[in-house]
């Protein structure tokens, strides 16, 4: 005889069934069907058989070498300089197209350094991938703190009982709604370097002062540029389960704080905030998963640009895998990918575990 | 009870309508055009035409729109679903035809006389797919400014110089009436940049890869011809003659009519648009002479027959029918796009001898080319697109042509030279 227990897990089961197969269908095995293509040279559209190649993928993604350039130097020994002063040094490709260095082939610049007279080259088998991986590391590392501390702000000041709260609770969630493409067109024309909304509101602050900027046309404004518009799109997510958060904290201990004298710091600091530590564990975990697949942002706003500028790990694994038809090499950036996060994850959980 | 009956007669209705239809062997068509009413319209009437004109086919349509056309192919080969005729983008097809997706297109030479080089997709020596039009791009430029900058108006025959071409965008730039003297187009993404841009390229006598070989990019693309391209390129937007990647695509699409570029380098699919602007004294004129040439891209969508198709000699059959000139003078006049023939061009109210864009015509006729006739092509548009934004944009010309080369031959190298 069945327990009730037991049978009301059946059910249960039953009705879990769909969400866990389509998770198992479009999730699991996908995710195992990526590990799999990444150790074969696999293409979208091709006659060849795709055969196995074990790791040449990760490691054309991960080859990493350091070489060193000698200036260049004149009949008489002396170090040529440009009319800067600055040494010359011959071209890179002198040493990656060189027969006699074949590990070198094929490899690019990433970056360099000056060495005494000597420059010290960092170069890439692909250069794209690692400056994907370092603007996707940079785009997590600003959003974490933006999105998740302003949703916090947001939180706190619609958990207030006044007249009228659910409209700005509504209006504060309506950017979530929206569909992340719409909302990227719109920040097109806001960011727009002719006579976007943001050059002119600048402007009439400054009475006229401003310069206006391109924000999406230059390497050092555009990465900044997505990221702020991220975290303004993804806060009022965040700001809902910080607000349950805050709901479940007892009002008993603030009517405590509030005969004890407590100022509104003190009732933050050491009532709020204690209360809300679960919260901040979800919510930092989920923000640093969110923020490694940032991904239609730079589809609709900048295709990557410009100079590589705002490149990230899901527009490559998207752009290769689909726009230059090697599967393989999309399936390897999505494998990395999962590693990274799930290390990351991993690490987050260890910190923040509640000691006892 | 009465439901019931009205869903056993609607499916005996059916299977006798299939029944019947057994008589004609079905061929599926996909077409990239969903979306547009015009469009949709004219090939259904082509369709219509076919199917009652004999009796052996049947014609059916599946549209699709543009931007998920060719990601809908390529999924539904891998499923082994792929209908009998599909419609094909033409630098796509050698990609196409070299994975299996098509077969040789059995039709008569009879049937393609006359008609514009490039609206004929040959690979490996036999034909793979025919369009009914071709498109054109030049550059636009009003008759008024030309006289007011006191500049020469070229011609096919004499077309601008390198050196005249950069004085009429000082020029322009000088006479401060314009935001930039110069609009490329650069909001435009994807298939634009190689398409409009590389014939800047094969003028200055460089181009994407080798096209003796297909087998490397190596001193064609990163040739000296191609630096010189590039320092070009790059002074186009570092000496604020052209508005850069961030262009705004409003501005793309009206900014010439609005008069806020002198010149702009469109395509003859716009041209219907700045007439009806206003601009009667529009000119299109032909790309500059940069040393090789003046020249321009070529190869529009096309109709060709997949290897699954059972019945080629059907799908040519429907080809063949399709490529009458009342059809490709009828799509030009409902979509403005160039007809494949002379006598099509001539039944057509804009293409005639005469007509406003009739220089579209003479532009596809003498100076198209089409991109470069390979497989990897697919991937090396992709590279050259990033390769020219970045140039763009401030990167080093030379370290960014090298790196593209190295691109392009790592991945002609992992898909074993595709098949050259």
């Amino acid at each position: 005889m069945s327990s009730k227990l037991t049978r009301s897990n059946r059910a249960g089961w039953l009705f879990a069934l769909p969400g866990f197969s389509l998770l198992f269908l479009f999730i699991i095995v996908p995710f195992f069907f990526a590990f799999w293509l990444s150790l074969t040279n696999q293409r979208l559209v091709s006659p060849n058989q795709a055969e196995f190649v074990g790791l040449q993928n990760y490691s054309n993604l991960l080859g990493l070498a350091v070489v060193t350039l000698e200036p260049e130097r004149d009949d008489a020994g002396e170090i040529v300089r440009d009319d800067d002063g600055e040494i010359e040094y011959p071209r890179v490709r002198t040493i990656t197209r060189n027969k006699e260095f074949p590990q070198y082939r094929g490899m690019g610049e990433w970056f360099r350094w000056q060495w005494g007279d000597t420059a010290k080259v960092v170069i890439a088998s692909d250069v794209l991938f690692m400056k994907a991986l370092v603007n996707t590391l940079a785009f997590a590392l600003f959003i974490v703190p933006v999105q998740g501390g302003g949703a916090l702000l947001l939180a706190l000041l619609i958990n207030q009982k006044l007249r009228g709260i659910n409209v700005f609770r509504t209006v504060y969630f309506m950017p979530v709604v929206i569909s992340i493409v719409v909302i990227s067109l719109l920040w097109r024309f806001i960011y727009s370097g002719n006579d976007g909304l943001l050059n002119n509101i600048l402007e009439v602050l400054t009475f006229g002062a401003f310069t206006p900027i391109d924000w999406l046309g230059r390497t050092d404004t555009a990465l900044g540029s997505i990221i702020a518009m991220s975290a303004w799109q993804g806060m009022g997510f965040h700001m809902v389960i910080w607000l349950a958060g805050l709901q479940a904290i007892s009002p008993t201990l603030y009517e405590a704080a509030a005969i004890e004298g407590a100022s509104k710091w003190q009732t933050f600091r050491y009532i709020t905030w204690p209360g809300l530590r679960n919260t901040a564990v979800l919510v930092l975990i989920v923000i640093t998963m969110q923020s490694f697949a940032v991904f239609a942002q730079v589809d609709v706003m900048t295709n990557g640009g410009p100079l590589d500028s705002t490149q990230t790990l899901v527009f490559q694994t998207v752009e290769r895998g689909y726009g230059k038809q090697d599967i393989s090499g999309g399936a390897t950036i999505s494998v990395i990918l999962f590693l990274m996060v799930l290390t990351i994850s991993a690490i987050q959980g260890y910190l923040t575990r509640e000691r006892k | 009870m009465k439901l019931t009956k009205t869903i056993l007669g609607a499916l005996a209705a059916s299977t006798a309508l299939a029944g019947a239809a057994t008589a004609q062997t079905e061929l599926t068509l996909w077409y990239h055009g969903a979306g547009n009413d015009v469009e949709s319209s004219l090939l259904n009437t082509v369709i219509e035409d076919f199917n009652a004109a004999q009796s052996d086919w049947t014609v059916t349509v599946e549209s699709f729109p543009q931007q998920s056309y060719n990601d809908s192919v390529v999924a539904s080969a891998l499923a082994g679903n792929l209908p009998c005729i599909l419609d094909v983008d033409g630098p796509v097809m050698p990609n196409w035809a070299w994975a299996g997706y098509l077969q040789p297109l059995p039709i008569s030479d009879e049937a393609v006389e006359g008609h514009l080089d490039a609206t004929i997709g040959r690979y490996n020596g036999e034909i793979y797919s025919v369009g009914l039009w071709d498109a054109a791009v030049a550059l636009y430029a009003r008759q008024s400014t030309l006289d007011e900058l006191g500049l020469r108006t070229p011609t096919l025959d004499e077309p601008w110089s390198k050196d005249e071409f950069m004085a009429a965008l000082d020029a322009a730039k000088a006479s401060g009436n314009y935001d930039y003297a110069l609009d490329l187009g650069t909001a435009w993404t994807g298939e634009w940049y190689p398409y409009a841009y590389s014939p800047f390229l094969q003028s200055f006598g460089g181009d994407i890869v080798d096209r003796e070989t297909y087998a490397s990019a190596e001193g064609v693309l990163n040739s000296d011809e191609a630096i010189e391209f590039g320092e070009w390129w790059q002074s186009l937007f570092e000496e604020g003659y052209a508005p850069g990647t961030s262009q705004d695509p409003a501005d793309r699409d009206s900014g010439f009519n609005e008069d806020k570029y002198a010149f702009s380098w469109n395509g003859n699919w716009a041209a219907a648009a700045t007439l009806e602007a206003g601009v009667d004294d529009v000119r299109f004129l032909p790309a500059p002479d940069f040393g090789n040439g003046s020249t321009i891209g070529a190869g529009s969508w096309q109709f060709g027959v997949s290897s699954a198709c059972e019945h080629p000699e059907g799908a040519a059959a429907f080809v063949e029918h399709a490529l009458q000139d009342k059809y490709m003078a009828g799509f030009s006049d409902g979509i403005g796009l160039i007809p494949a023939s002379k006598e099509a061009a001539q039944m057509t109210e804009k293409y005639a001898e005469g007509g406003p864009l009739a220089v579209f015509f003479d532009l596809s006729e003498q100076q198209a080319k089409v991109r470069p006739v390979t497989p990897g092509y697919v991937v090396a548009a992709k590279v050259f697109e990033k390769a020219l934004a970045d140039i763009a944009n401030g990167a080093d010309v030379a370290d960014t042509l090298d790196a593209a080369v190295d691109e392009i031959e790592r991945d002609i190298e992992s898909n074993q030279g595709y098949g050259h």
